[in-house]
C-alpha cells in the first residue's frame, strides 16, 4: 500500500481507547444499576447529537428545529406499539421510516436561501409538528401525552426491566449500530463530499458535485436517526409527550455538539455524555433555573471562542497537522 | 370581519414595532439576534412593575420602558454584542439562544412565572362600534391607540431615515460597510445607537403589546418566530418591507384563529415556510438589494 | 474568423446579461475550438470573469445560448456542465480550508471517477483514485504539504491547489481565470507551462493580464472591453491591431495592464 493510501486510510482505523470506550459503556449497566436510566438517556442524547452532526459539522446546516424529527420517530414508534404490536425492533423501523419520509420531504425547504432563511425553515417545521401533534390530541393525547405505552422483549427475550439494564442495553446497541454507520458515511467519498459543501458550496459544484441532491441526502440519513433516537426514548420511557417536539429539544442537542466538538462524532457521545452529567448535578443544586446556567455557558462559550476552549480531537493527534483554529475531526 | 381585519392591522402594527429593530440590525450587522424578543420582554417587565410597585401612569411608562431598553440595548451593544459581528451564524445563534435563556430564567427568578395583568387607565378601555350586521366595525380604544403610536413611529421612523443624516449613514453602512467607513462614517456609532433604538423600539413595542400578547417569562420564546418572520418575509434592505409581512402577518394569525381555530399558528408557520421556499430572498426585497 | 467548425468544442452565441440597468455582457459570441490555447483579454472591469460565470453556469444569460461539444448546455446546472468535461478555475481561490490537499484531490478524483455517491469505502480504498492523487500533488509539487489543512498552506501553495483541482476532474474544457495571480515571478513560467503541456485534446480558455504569458501561451484571442467582443484573432495580429493598442494606451502591447 502506498504512502498515500496509508495516509488517508489512517483517519479510518479505531484508536486504541475506542474500543475501550465502547466496552465501558456496555459494562456501566451492569456495573452501576442503579443509574441504568441515565446511561439510556445519554445513549439516546447521543445518538441524536450524532443525527444533527451530520447535517450541522459536516455538511454546515444550522438547524434549529431537529426535534420535529426526533418527535415524530418517538411519536409513532410509541402509537405503533399501543395500535398495533409491541415489538420494539419493528417499533424502531416504523419510528426510522416515519422520520424518514418527514425528512425527505423537509430537506426540500433548506437547499436554497441563507443561514437566516434556514434557520427559520427549520425552526418552522418544528414548530408545525409541535402544533400538529397539539392539535390532533386524539392521535397524540395532545398535552396529556401518550400513557400505557407498553414494550414486547427484544427480540423475543430480553424483557424490559423495572432497572432500565435491558433498556440501557438496547440503546447503547442501536447507538453502536447506527454510529459504525454514520463513521463509515464520513469516512467515504460521499462523506468527504459532504465536507467540500460544508467549506465551499460554490467549488464543491465546480467539481461536479450535485450539491442539492446531496443536501437531501443527508438531510433525510439524520431526520432517520434523529427518528430512531426519538423512538428508543418513547419504548423505553412507554410515554411520548409534546416535550419531544419542543425547541429545547433542538437547541439543548446544538449545546451538546459544540460542548463535544462539531464535525466530530465523537463529540455528540461525548457532549451527550458531559451535558447529562452536567444537568444532573445542576438540577440537584437549582432544579428550576438550569436554562439560566445553560444560557450563561453559551454565552460565555462564544464569547471566549468555540475553538479555544474544546479540541477535543487534538488531544489524540490523529496523525494529521491541524491548523490553530481548525474544527474538521478527525473521522 | 372587518373587526377581525382591524384587530389584525393593530396586531400587524405592534408586531412592526416589535420586529423593525431585529431588521434593520439584522441588514446593518448581519447579525442573527434571536435574543431580541428579551428586549421587548424588558420594556413590557419595566412597565408593569412601575405601574404596579410605583404607580406610574401607563403612558409615563411608555417613553420610560422605550429609553430604558434602549440603554440595555446600547450596553449590551458595545459589550458583548460587538466583539462578535464576524463570528460564523452558528455562534451568533448559540449566544443569542444563550442570552434568552439567562433572560428567561433571570425573569423568572426575580418577579415570577405568572402572567403579568396590565391596568390599562380608563380612557384606553372601551370600544366604538360603527355600523351593523355583518360590516360592523368595532374597534377596541386600546388598539385604536396602538395603530395610532406605531402609525406615528412608522412615519417618524421613515422620516428619520430618507431625510436625516443619520438616516442617510445608516443606509450607506446598510448597503456597504467598508465604503461608508472609507466615507468617514464611524460604524461603530451608527451601529451603537441603531442597535440601542432598535431595542428601544422592542422593549416600547413590549410595553405596548404585553395587554394584547400577554406578558411572562416565555414572551421571547414564543414570540421569537413571529419576529424572525417578519424579518424574512420582509426583508432587511427597507423598512416598508417589514411593515408589510407584519401587517400580513397579523391579519393571517388574527383571520386564522378566528376562523379555523383548530388549525390556528399551523397556517401561519406553514404559509411562511411556504414563503421562504419560494422566494428565499423575502418577499419584499428591493431588486439588487441583499 | 468568428464562425463554429467541427473542431469547436465550446460554443457561446449572442450572451447578453443585464444586471438591472447595466449590461455586463453584451452579445458576446465566442468559439473554443479543439486543443485551442485560447486567450481572453481586456482592460479590467470589461467582464471577464462575468464571461466565465455565464459559461459555467453560477450566472445564467438574458439572452443568448452556449453549446458543449454539440450540446446545448444553456440550461444546465453548473455541476452538469463540470460533468460533461467543463471545469474553471477560480481568479480568487476557491478551496476547503478544513481539508487537506490530499483530502481535496482524493474527493474530487472519486467524484470524477464516479465514486461521489459511495458511502460504505473509505475515501482512500481505490488505488485508482490515490494513483492519481499522487501524480497530481507531484506535478503541482504539493506532495511535501499533502497531509496539512489547505487554511495553513502558503498562498503560492494554495493557487497551485487550485488549478490542480481542476485537472483533477480530467477536463476537456478548462477555463482558467487569471492563475498565475498573485503568484510570484518566478513560478509563473512553470504554472502556465504546466497547463500549456496538457495533452492536445484540453481545450483552454485563460483568462490573463499578464501579456508576456499571454504571448508565449496563446495560439488565439479575444479582446472584451465593456462587455463586447472588440475583436479575436491570433496573436501577432491581435498585437498590431491599433484599437487594441488603444485600449491599452499609453502601456504598449506587452506591458502588465
Amino acid at each position: 500500500m502506498s504512502n498515500l493510501q496509508n495516509t488517508l486510510l489512517q483517519a479510518r482505523r479505531f484508536r486504541w481507547w475506542e474500543p475501550v470506550l465502547w466496552l465501558l459503556a456496555f459494562a456501566a449497566p451492569l456495573a452501576l444499576p442503579s443509574h441504568a436510566l441515565i446511561i439510556n438517556e445519554i445513549a439516546i442524547v447521543a445518538l441524536f447529537a450524532i443525527s444533527l452532526d451530520l447535517i450541522l459539522g459536516y455538511t454546515g446546516i444550522v438547524s434549529l428545529g431537529h426535534a420535529a424529527f426526533f418527535g415524530l420517530g418517538g411519536y409513532a414508534a410509541a402509537l405503533f406499539a399501543k395500535h398495533v404490536m409491541p415489538d420494539p425492533l419493528v417499533g424502531l423501523a416504523v419510528g426510522i421510516g416515519a422520520a424518514t419520509m418527514l425528512g425527505a420531504v423537509a430537506s426540500l425547504t433548506i437547499m436554497r436561501g441563507t443561514d437566516l432563511t434556514r434557520l427559520m425553515v427549520t425552526l418552522g417545521v418544528g414548530l408545525v409538528m409541535l402544533e400538529l401533534a397539539n392539535k390532533l390530541d386524539w392521535l397524540t393525547g395532545g398535552a396529556d401525552g401518550l400513557q400505557g405505552v407498553m414494550m414486547g422483549p427484544v427480540l423475543g427475550q430480553f424483557e424490559f426491566d423495572l432497572y432500565g439494564r435491558t433498556a440501557a442495553w438496547y440503546s447503547l446497541t442501536v447507538l453502536l449500530v447506527f454510529f459504525l454507520i454514520a463513521r463509515r458515511i464520513v469516512q467515504s467519498p460521499f462523506g468527504a463530499t459532504l465536507k467540500a459543501i460544508r467549506d465551499n458550496r460554490l467549488r464543491a459544484m465546480a467539481i461536479g458535485i450535485p450539491v442539492t441532491a446531496k443536501l437531501a441526502q443527508v438531510y433525510t440519513l439524520a431526520a432517520a436517526l434523529a427518528g430512531a433516537a426519538g423512538a428508543l426514548l418513547t419504548q423505553t420511557t412507554g410515554f411520548a409527550s409534546l416535550d419531544l417536539f419542543e425547541f429545547h429539544r433542538s437547541a439543548d442537542v446544538m449545546l451538546i455538539l459544540v460542548i463535544g466538538g462539531v464535525g466530530w462524532l465523537y463529540g455528540g457521545i461525548l457532549g451527550a455524555i458531559g451535558f447529562k452529567l452536567l444537568q444532573d448535578v445542576i438540577s440537584s443544586i437549582t432544579p428550576q433555573y438550569w436554562t439560566f446556567w445553560v444560557g450563561l455557558f453559551l454565552v460565555v462559550l462564544v464569547l471566549v471562542g468555540r475553538d479555544r476552549l474544546f479540541r477535543p480531537w487534538t488531544w489524540f493527534g490523529a496523525g494529521r497537522k491541524a491548523g490553530a483554529a481548525s474544527k474538521a475531526g478527525g473521522h | 370581519m372587518l373587526t377581525i381585519l382591524f384587530d389584525g392591522v393593530a396586531y400587524g402594527m405592534l408586531l412592526f414595532i416589535l420586529a423593525v429593530g431585529l431588521a434593520v440590525t439584522m441588514g446593518l450587522m448581519n447579525f442573527i439576534n434571536l435574543a431580541h424578543g428579551a428586549f421587548a420582554m424588558a420594556g413590557g417587565y419595566i412597565t408593569v412593575l412601575l405601574m404596579q410597585r410605583l404607580d406610574v401612569p401607563f403612558l409615563v411608562c411608555l417613553p420610560i420602558a422605550f429609553v430604558g431598553t434602549a440603554v440595555l440595548g446600547g450596553v449590551l451593544e458595545r459589550t458583548l454584542y460587538r466583539p462578535l459581528y464576524h463570528k460564523a451564524h452558528l455562534d451568533q445563534v448559540l449566544f443569542s439562544i444563550g442570552l434568552v435563556f439567562m433572560a428567561v430564567a433571570s425573569v423568572d427568578y426575580f418577579v415570577g412565572s405568572t402572567q403579568q395583568i396590565m391596568q390599562l387607565p380608563e380612557w384606553l378601555k372601551g370600544r366604538t362600534e360603527i355600523g351593523t350586521g355583518a360590516l360592523m366595525l368595532g374597534m377596541g380604544h386600546y388598539r385604536l391607540f396602538i395603530i395610532a403610536v406605531c402609525a406615528a413611529l412608522t412615519v417618524g421612523l421613515q422620516y428619520v431615515l430618507t431625510k436625516t443624516r443619520f438616516g442617510s449613514r445608516l443606509r450607506a453602512s446598510v448597503d456597504d460597510q467598508r465604503v461608508a467607513a472609507g466615507m468617514g462614517i464611524n460604524v461603530n456609532i451608527v451601529f451603537l445607537s441603531t442597535f440601542a433604538f432598535g431595542s428601544g423600539l422592542a422593549g416600547l413595542g413590549g410595553a405596548l403589546g404585553a395587554e394584547v400578547l400577554g406578558l411572562d417569562p416565555s414572551f421571547p420564546l414564543k414570540f421569537m418566530i413571529y419576529f424572525l418572520i417578519v424579518v424574512a418575509v420582509g426583508g432587511t434592505s427597507s423598512i416598508t418591507g417589514p411593515l408589510l409581512a407584519a401587517l400580513l402577518l397579523g391579519i393571517a394569525d388574527v383571520a386564522g384563529k378566528y376562523y379555523i381555530p383548530k388549525l390556528g399558528a399551523f397556517i401561519v408557520y406553514s404559509l411562511m415556510i411556504l414563503i421562504l421556499i419560494w422566494r428565499p430572498q423575502g418577499l419584499f426585497v428591493r431588486k439588487g438589494g441583499k | 474568423m468568428n464562425t463554429t467548425t467541427s473542431t469547436t468544442v465550446l460554443s457561446a452565441k449572442g450572451l447578453v446579461k443585464r444586471f438591472g440597468g447595466i449590461t455586463a455582457t453584451n452579445n458576446v459570441t465566442l468559439n473554443l475550438q479543439k486543443g485551442a490555447r485560447h486567450a481572453l483579454i481586456g482592460p479590467n472591469g470589461a467582464g471577464k470573469t462575468t464571461l466565465i460565470n455565464l459559461l459555467t453556469g453560477v450566472l445564467e444569460p438574458t439572452e443568448g445560448s452556449i453549446t458543449l461539444e454539440g450540446q446545448d448546455i444553456t440550461r444546465l446546472a453548473p455541476h452538469q456542465r463540470v460533468q460533461r468535461g467543463m471545469v474553471r478555475t477560480f481568479q480568487i481561490n476557491q478551496l476547503f480550508d478544513t481539508l487537506t490537499p490530499l483530502e481535496t484531490l482524493a474527493l474530487t478524483v472519486s467524484q470524477h471517477q464516479g465514486l461521489g455517491g459511495k458511502w460504505w469505502q473509505p475515501l482512500g480504498a481505490r488505488k485508482a483514485v490515490t494513483e492519481r492523487c499522487e501524480q497530481l500533488l507531484e506535478q503541482f509539487h504539493l506532495t511535501s504539504v499533502m497531509a496539512e489543512e489547505t487554511r495553513v498552506l502558503a498562498y503560492g501553495k494554495r493557487r497551485l491547489l487550485e488549478i490542480a483541482i481542476a485537472l483533477a476532474c480530467e477536463p476537456r474544457v478548462l477555463l482558467l481565470d487569471e492563475p498565475v495571480a498573485g503568484v510570484p515571478a518566478g513560478e509563473r513560467e512553470e504554472l502556465l507551462q504546466t497547463v500549456a503541456a496538457l495533452p492536445a485534446d484540453v481545450s483552454v480558455l485563460l483568462i490573463e493580464h499578464d501579456m508576456d504569458l499571454v504571448f508565449s501561451f496563446a495560439n488565439r484571442m479575444t479582446v472584451l472591453v465593456n462587455g463586447t467582443v472588440l475583436t479575436e484573432g491570433d496573436p501577432d495580429t491581435i498585437a498590431n491591431d491599433p484599437q487594441v493598442k488603444a485600449v491599452y494606451l499609453g502601456h504598449g502591447e506587452d506591458a502588465h495592464v
